[in-house]
């Protein structure tokens, strides 16, 4: 039990059909444990209808300070969005 | 240098994230401040953990133990939002153990009757209310997130409370009495719950500053206050201040001051329940250690089949 081996992240599916998002955490020794504790710690009030755990040292995160750079390389697409594109008049439904 | 980006980001309303740079007194003020939030949402379970086996209906049993339930739930979420500080939980409970770390001072406080239930939902709940919505806004990320959700469920808290005050206050005349001793009890403890007065807090300055707290210890309790004057008026109990009154000029109530002798002394350890609090968590810990070891033992034994 030492370091962060024993948190697991919690990820809840609020309703059928609908994304996985992120809870909060946990301390648990296994993944049952890690399920049963996200349980009763994130959905005592009927949040969700499915949750997904996962251990804290699996995630792998970017650095939120050097996010510019690291995002740069999709900033000066504007081409992927729809409202670059000229259509021509009178065009419906497109 | 890092500090000149560190203070123009909390300056533009960005929140900090645990992998950020952030100053070496930011972290250790958010430690301090966070775990003995923490600390007190645990320490709290026990003067209303005293009254759930002698809840005066099914219903009010079952509402209580929810409402407990809920103080360990928000307990492990602050724990959670210290942790991504770099100390682990272990480290905090230990701190509370040594008496390194604090807790809030009105758990030191009996519970005498089932009134007092009612006064710490409507009191005591009400006030960390007050000082939660507030660090909703907190400049640190996993604290505000956490503060958020916290305040999702603690308005049902509150208004248990204020239903247990109503209803007691106009029940018989021995109810109506028990519901003003507590209040009369209750009342002082929980404007104190704000800390000490501006230009005697020390730390309000960078805390401010940061953004770690969005508003003062007297701007919150003033805030308390306002809100919490007519809620007496209109179950007919007497808030116990003679210098309560309304003040049109400020548009706010004046209050008497209070007693700060007394909350020092109860800070310090010398309270009326501090010691019994404090064995109790540490008892429950150590009755507790058997269940985590085998916990650690079961997980062993299954990753090795």
């Amino acid at each position: 039990m030492t370091g962060n081996s024993n948190i697991w992240e919690v990820f809840i599916q609020s309703k059928n059909g609908l994304a996985h998002k992120h809870a909060g955490n946990v301390h648990a020794d296994d993944k049952e444990m890690a399920l049963q504790n996200a349980r009763d710690l994130y959905t005592r009030r009927n949040e969700g209808s499915c949750i997904w755990v996962v251990k804290s040292e699996h995630i792998v995160s970017s650095e939120s300070e050097d996010g510019e750079a690291f995002f740069d390389p999709s900033n000066d697409k504007m081409y992927r969005h729809p409202t670059f594109y000229t259509m021509p008049d009178g065009s419906k439904h497109i | 240098m890092n500090e000149l980006i560190f203070q123009e980001r909390i300056d533009s309303e960005r929140k900090i994230e645990p992998k950020d740079w952030m100053p070496d007194d930011y972290r250790k003020h958010l430690i301090r401040q966070i775990s003995q939030h923490a600390h007190s949402e645990v320490i709290g379970m026990q003067p209303e953990g005293n009254w759930i086996s002698r809840a005066p209906s099914l219903r009010a049993k079952m509402i209580l133990l929810a409402k407990v339930q809920d103080e360990a739930g928000h307990g492990l979420y602050l724990y959670s939002a210290c942790e991504t500080l770099g100390i682990s939980r272990e480290e905090l409970v230990s701190q509370l153990h040594q008496e390194k770390a604090k807790y809030s001072s009105i758990f030191n406080y009996p519970t005498l009757s089932w009134a007092d239930m009612g006064a710490i939902g409507w009191l005591v709940d009400g006030a960390a209310i007050v000082n939660q919505v507030s660090l909703q806004r907190t400049s640190y990320g996993p604290y505000s997130r956490g503060m958020i959700k916290i305040c999702k469920e603690e308005s049902f808290h509150q208004r248990q409370g204020y239903e247990i005050m109503a209803e007691m206050a106009k029940g018989t005349s021995e109810q109506k009495e028990m519901a003003q001793d507590a209040l009369n009890r209750f009342w002082w403890p929980s404007i104190m719950m704000f800390g000490p007065h501006d230009a005697d807090s020390p730390r309000t300055g960078n805390a401010m500053k940061w953004k770690i707290k969005r508003q003062t210890n007297d701007e919150l309790r003033q805030s308390f206050i306002d809100k919490t004057v007519h809620q007496a008026e209109i179950i007919g109990l007497t808030i116990p201040d003679s210098k309560l009154k309304w003040n049109k000029e400020r548009g706010h109530y004046d209050f008497g001051e209070m007693d700060w002798d007394e909350f020092w002394n109860v800070v310090n350890g010398n309270g009326p329940c501090n010691k019994q609090r404090l064995d109790h968590h540490k008892k429950a810990h150590e009755e507790g250690r058997w269940v985590r070891e085998a916990a650690i033992s079961y997980a062993q034994k299954q990753l090795k089949k």
